[in-house]
């Protein structure tokens, strides 16, 4: 039985930005990862875009995870590389176990606080309900890009991308540059699910359709994918009768989203939010269950990889006020309400002791409105905001302060005039 | 007269973006913001790009090394840069920053992964 004050699953950008964050505030920190180097998935994401507000600096994914790793490394946080983290339990308030399979056997940790950083897995066709086939050819974009970018092998010469979020975008373009044939883009939703920025430079530049209100209703093939049939969807998403086309390819990409690994905290019993996928957490983000903090995409899907290295940090702080005063001391928890056009809202309860940050979305795109907190008095105007765009709002303490005896604070969309 | 759609990048509003060229002079319509417009005077004149691929590695702990241009290169040479990389190889450990190419396009290409060389 090893000890330790903080254990850290994941060694992505949150685990490593949290491990590197516990270890500067002296806890006794353990970052475990299950592969055989941390940096995580951005590792093989070749394109800039990472670390702008974290470093300030534009790199590469790779870039961004190898000045991660430094900052683990000169922080002296133990790491173990090659850990599957089996299942936890919580025997009692400040006492958790972790269950660590490794090469030399299984490791047990006794610790007092958890840092749950797992990332997300994607969406497959199955959850996206599409029928027909399942032959060869059918990747997810994630795996598109290990293969390719990692591994250096063309997974088709003619693509057809399911859904437009950000990875399946990245990866037109990387398929446009190697001379494979990149079909259609077919989201279902009136709008892309990425961000604009990669809507242009990915799609527009390379003159790749994006067929927005359609969807794929079949992968046909036998050994290999041979077409898929897209159709035109109505206002419910059904597909519309009499629209259905096909179109001619040997692979499928899909690229419809993530969702939040959950499944050990689940097994202790979290409790989750259906809006996010991920737990329902504190300020702190600190889950219904003491001592066990997440961040990153297993907390809330993210479009920057700087919001989930900060949610780390955050989570770090948390469990040092965890592991000092054994157990958070706020009694006073305010819930954080999602008001007009507001999709998902992070973290779900404050308090007035010290400064937060809210991560949001939206429902749908909308231009000219104020975001807007009633209760703390707070508003921001925004020119326009989008369902891929993630909201992030810094409240200070003395804003938060107002919110003193309301049974709730209310995060709201509404239009300038 | 040379008329041409954008949509802005700069923030999510998203503009769409009319820009035309009479003689020299670049002409932005439909901007919110002079941000706007400043955007669509860079794509009408001189749009560049930053390219990133990857390169075959000989004897690496992995098969290949991503690679990013050292600066935006205009974006007609996209494809060129892409056909100089097609056929390169090149033999591990690479660094991180090591130049892969150089001179190719007015930038050079650099290697974003550290790939180490299989004893």
């Amino acid at each position: 039985m090893k000890e330790c004050e903080v254990v850290v699953l994941g060694g992505g950008p949150a685990g490593m930005a949290a491990a590197a964050r516990a270890a500067g505030l002296g806890l006794n920190a353990l970052l475990l990862d299950n592969r055989e180097t941390l940096g995580g998935i951005p590792l093989q994401c070749v394109h800039p875009g990472f670390g702008v507000h974290y470093f300030g600096e534009d790199l590469t994914g790779t870039l961004f995870a190898y000045r991660l790793m430094e900052k683990v490394e000169k922080s002296g946080v133990e790491t173990l590389l090659k850990a599957h983290v089996h299942s936890i339990e919580v025997e009692a308030y400040d006492e958790k176990l972790v269950n660590v399979i490794t090469r030399e056997g299984v490791l047990r940790l006794r610790t007092k606080a958890i840092i749950y950083a797992t990332g997300a897995r994607e969406r497959t066709l199955f959850e996206l309900g599409v029928p027909g086939g399942r032959p060869a050819g059918v990747f997810t974009a994630g795996e598109a890009q290990l293969l390719m970018d990692l591994y250096g092998v063309l997974p088709g010469k003619e693509i057809v991308i399911v859904g437009s979020g950000d990875v399946g975008l990245i990866m037109a373009r990387r398929f446009a540059l190697e001379n494979a044939k990149v079909k259609a883009v077919v989201e279902i939703m009136p709008w892309p699910g990425g961000l604009m920025r990669n809507v242009v430079q990915c799609l527009m530049d390379f003159n790749i359709p994006l067929l927005l209100n359609h969807a794929v209703v079949g992968v046909v093939g036998r050994r290999r994918v041979e077409k898929v049939v897209v159709a035109k969807v109505d206002e419910e998403l059904k597909p519309i009768e009499g629209t259905e086309f096909e179109i001619p390819c040997d692979t499928v990409v899909v690229a419809a989203g993530l969702r939040p690994n959950v499944d050990l905290l689940e097994k202790i019993g979290c409790s989750i939010d259906q809006a996010t996928g991920g737990p329902i957490v504190n300020d702190l983000l600190e889950t219904t269950i003491p001592g066990v903090f997440a961040a990153g995409n297993a907390l809330v899907i993210n479009d920057l990889v700087d919001y989930a290295a900060e949610q780390g940090e955050r989570a770090a702080e948390g469990a040092k006020l965890f592991v000092e005063n054994g157990g958070l001391q706020t009694t006073d928890w305010i819930p954080v309400s999602r008001g007009r056009n507001v999709r998902l809202a992070v973290p779900h309860y404050m308090c007035t002791e010290r400064d937060a940050t809210i991560y949001a979305r939206v429902l749908r795109p909308e231009k000219n409105v104020f975001v807007e907190i009633p209760e703390l008095q707070v508003r921001k105007y925004v020119a326009a905001v989008r369902p891929a765009e993630m909201l992030r709002l810094k409240l200070t303490r003395e804003q938060l302060k107002q919110a003193d005896g309301c049974d709730k604070i209310t995060l709201t969309v509404v239009p300038r005039e | 007269m040379n008329e041409t759609e954008l949509v802005c990048i700069i923030c999510p509003a998203s503009c769409t973006l009319k820009v035309s060229t009479v003689g020299g002079e670049v002409k932005v319509e439909g901007a919110s913001c002079s941000r706007g417009v400043e955007y669509a005077r860079r794509e009408a004149v001189n749009p560049v790009r930053h390219v990133m691929t990857v390169v075959k590695v000989k004897n690496g702990d992995l098969p290949t090394v991503s690679v990013i241009t050292s600066r935006p290169v205009p974006k007609k040479c996209v494809s060129e840069v892409m056909k100089s990389t097609a056929e390169l190889e090149v033999e591990a450990p690479v660094e991180l920053g090591q130049v892969i190419l150089d001179n190719v396009c007015g930038a050079s290409l650099v290697a974003t992964r550290r790939v180490k060389r299989l004893v």
